[in-house]
């Protein structure tokens, strides 16, 4: 019974989307983009941002208005604008968040209030196994998959006594959680940074002390510029492999030549093949005067997997809007991309390297590290 | 864990105590002097950060790039007790804090508008870069032992303006009473102006020296700014003896916190609670250090003589 009435409704709904597409073509949606855009990860969530309204531009698309709001890394900020962009600005779909920590403070209730959300960064394990729900999509990766690629070459290049280390919060430990599961050798020291630790002196010096044979360390933004610095300065000469986040356009250049040869895997990259991609890297160039990160590639992918929603159906029918986002029903950049179960991405992680092309320092693909490759915690969610 | 290991801690406990000395000396004698509650001295910081990272690469000297850095941000410093701080003395702290706040938010952002939101590059000097062998085999930094060097000469400069100058005459007097000072024909505005620089110049100079070790960046200035507060507390305010202390107490504190702890807690726990725990108590020892020294002496370890008259 229950069933017959949603396709009923739903196929209502799709006959006056038609309808109306007809006559006005103007669906109004509302997108509010929670990000960060000040102090030390604002480089993050401005290619976020920069990368969402490039599609928005691309596209033509008048029918969704979007609000910005930025949190400045601190979750007590993003709880009061989520507030206010749901009660008073109703906003139909939230968006932004850049750290997985503000995500648990804001998407729980969010969705479970009957706003989407859909995350185009932070993937913490508890919005993908018993916490994950029908509202949450998230359009970039769970936070531990780019690390499980590179435990997974890590075996790969004979590596076996790997000194790990991450800031201490959920998607640090999710990161030295990933690279275990796949790591098959022993852990020559395990390290929790603080959050926004700039100086790196206490733990290189450890690994220095250590009999490790390789470096793997989860470090995004300006933490990884010092971290690097650093290293590079101790005569600590290991390999270090990490995920992109600690390796993206946004910080290479600051890093300098120390970061050049270091192996880090990623779910996108400048030079994947596929023509919406060319597309991008080209319009986004050319738009902001600065190569894409993977970060600006989630915010395009994710405002396309909105664009592709809306184009289907109106947001008022949440059940049928919920079902086009489902269907990723859109030219993603990373090439082939669907949702799991658990509205969480299955696509390839691959390992790239850091290149030299001209005097400007970026990622090449060496392989791909995992082929279609889904989360640990999709088997725990029952939506 | 070897005793090379412990002494490599100990000298990064040093350079991070020094570093922060250098920012809570300016804080705390504009504090003692001229009684101001100053948020936007992390900005000076990042200015004198940027100045430098601006310089070194236009002209390809770090050490251009340092002077550039102290001089941009003493600079910025007295412009900014000329044209703001200067009404803010005789208002209470609230609005102190209120108004550097809002400095703070201005140089952010005024920053991001001239530079973007990319970090900077500034890297360490060639002829500092990698390591140097001290003694028993024990390698260290040769830049984080120039931090180090610097920073103490610097407390030995601060030593001598104070208590052999007539500058630091005058410094000392004003912050004892600064109607009396004023009424002997000390152009008393002349004088705070002069420290506000000279603080400027040091932040200015920490955050060079640090921004060529982690990342030139929009914000560098304001976790480093609560270290120094935390700093100046446990020092007593106003006192530099009592920052200098208070730094290398807060810098050993932080460094052998973090590395030790963590291996204390894997003495009688599994690994990954013990090294969660142990950081997490790690980055609270400060604070904890903070609280035990306010219970104890609420004044601080060293509080500057002129104000513990009352």
């Amino acid at each position: 019974m229950k069933k017959t009435v949603l396709a009923a409704t739903t196929a209502v709904s799709v006959a006056m989307l038609s309808l109306a597409a007809a006559t006005t073509a103007s669906a109004e949606l509302k997108v509010g983009m929670i990000t960060t855009l000040s102090g030390g990860g604002a480089s993050l969530g401005v290619d976020v941002r920069d990368g969402f309204q490039l599609a928005l531009k691309m596209a033509g698309d008048q029918q969704i208005e979007l609000l910005i709001e930025d949190d400045g890394r601190k979750p007590e900020n993003a709880v009061k604008i989520a507030d206010k962009f749901i009660s008073s600005d109703k906003v139909d779909v939230l968006t932004g968040i850049i750290w997985s920590n503000l995500a648990m403070a804001v998407v729980p209730k969010t969705v479970r209030g009957g706003t989407f959300y859909i995350s185009p960064n932070a993937g913490p394990s508890a919005l993908a196994g018993k916490g994950c729900h029908e509202n949450y999509f998230n359009a970039a990766w769970q936070n531990d998959n780019l690390h499980e690629a590179m435990g997974n070459y890590a075996n790969d290049a004979g590596y076996s006594k790997s000194f790990i280390l991450a800031p201490n919060y959920p998607a640090g430990k999710d990161a030295l959680t990933g690279y275990k599961r796949f790591y098959k050798g022993d852990a020559a020291g395990e390290i929790y940074t603080k959050l926004g630790q700039t100086d790196y002196a206490a733990e290189i010096a450890q690994i220095k002390n250590s009999d490790a044979d390789s470096v793997f360390f989860f470090l995004p933004g300006g933490m990884g510029i010092a971290f690097m610095k650093q290293y590079a300065q101790s005569g600590v000469d290991l390999p270090v492999l990490g995920p992109a986040f600690s390796f993206d356009q946004g910080i290479l250049g600051a890093v300098g030549d120390a970061a050049l040869g270091v192996k880090n895997s990623s779910q996108w990259s400048k030079d994947l093949p596929n023509p919406a991609n060319k597309a991008f890297v080209e319009a986004f160039t050319e738009e902001y005067g600065r190569l894409p990160s993977l970060y600006a590639s989630q915010g395009f992918d994710t405002a396309n997997l909105i664009l592709s929603a809306a184009a289907k159906t109106e947001v008022s029918d949440k059940a049928a809007f919920r079902d086009a986002l489902r269907a990723a029903d859109f030219e993603s950049v990373r090439g082939d991309f669907s949702f799991g179960p658990n509205h969480h991405p299955i696509q390839n992680i691959y390992v790239r390297e850091v290149i030299k092309e001209g005097d400007v320092l970026t990622n090449k693909i060496v392989s791909t590290g995992l082929e279609d490759h889904s989360d640990a915690y999709a088997v725990d969610c029952k939506m | 864990m070897s005793t090379l290991l412990i002494a490599e801690q100990v000298l990064n406990g040093l350079q991070l105590g020094v570093t922060l000395f250098l920012m809570a000396a300016g804080l705390t004698l504009v504090f003692g002097v001229m009684g101001l509650i100053n948020l936007a001295h992390g900005s000076l910081y990042m200015i004198g950060a940027f100045c430098c990272a601006f310089v070194s690469v236009e002209t390809g000297s770090f050490f251009l790039g340092l002077l550039a850095g102290m001089a941009g941000a003493a600079v910025a410093g007295a412009l900014l007790e000329m044209v703001v701080m200067q009404r803010l003395y005789a208002r209470d702290h609230l609005d102190q804090v209120l108004a550097t706040f809002a400095l703070i938010l201005i140089a952010s952002e005024g920053t991001r508008w001239v530079f973007g939101d990319v970090p900077l590059f500034l890297d360490v000097p060639e002829a500092f870069s990698g390591t140097i062998e001290l003694i028993g085999g024990l390698t260290y930094s040769k830049y984080r032992l120039l931090i180090i060097f610097v920073g103490l000469l610097v407390a030995l400069g601060l030593y001598w303006l104070i208590a052999r100058t007539r500058l630091g005459m005058r410094i000392r007097a004003g912050e004892s009473d600064r109607e009396m000072i004023a009424a002997l024909g000390v152009n008393i505005r002349l004088v705070y102006t002069i420290v506000f620089a000279l603080g400027a110049a040091l932040a200015g100079l920490a955050g060079s020296m640090v921004g060529a070790l982690s990342s030139v960046q929009v914000g560098m200035g304001e976790p480093v700014l609560i270290l120094a507060f935390v700093v100046i507390v446990i020092g007593g305010i106003g006192s530099v003896k009592g920052a200098l202390i208070g730094a290398l107490l807060v810098g050993l504190v932080d460094t052998l916190g973090r590395v030790f702890l963590p291996s204390f807690f894997q003495l009688f726990m599994n690994n990954s609670d013990a090294t969660t725990l142990g950081s997490s108590l790690a980055s609270m020892a400060i604070y904890v250090v903070m609280a035990i020294v306010l219970a104890v002496r609420p004044q601080g370890l060293f509080p500057a003589t002129g104000t513990s008259s009352a």
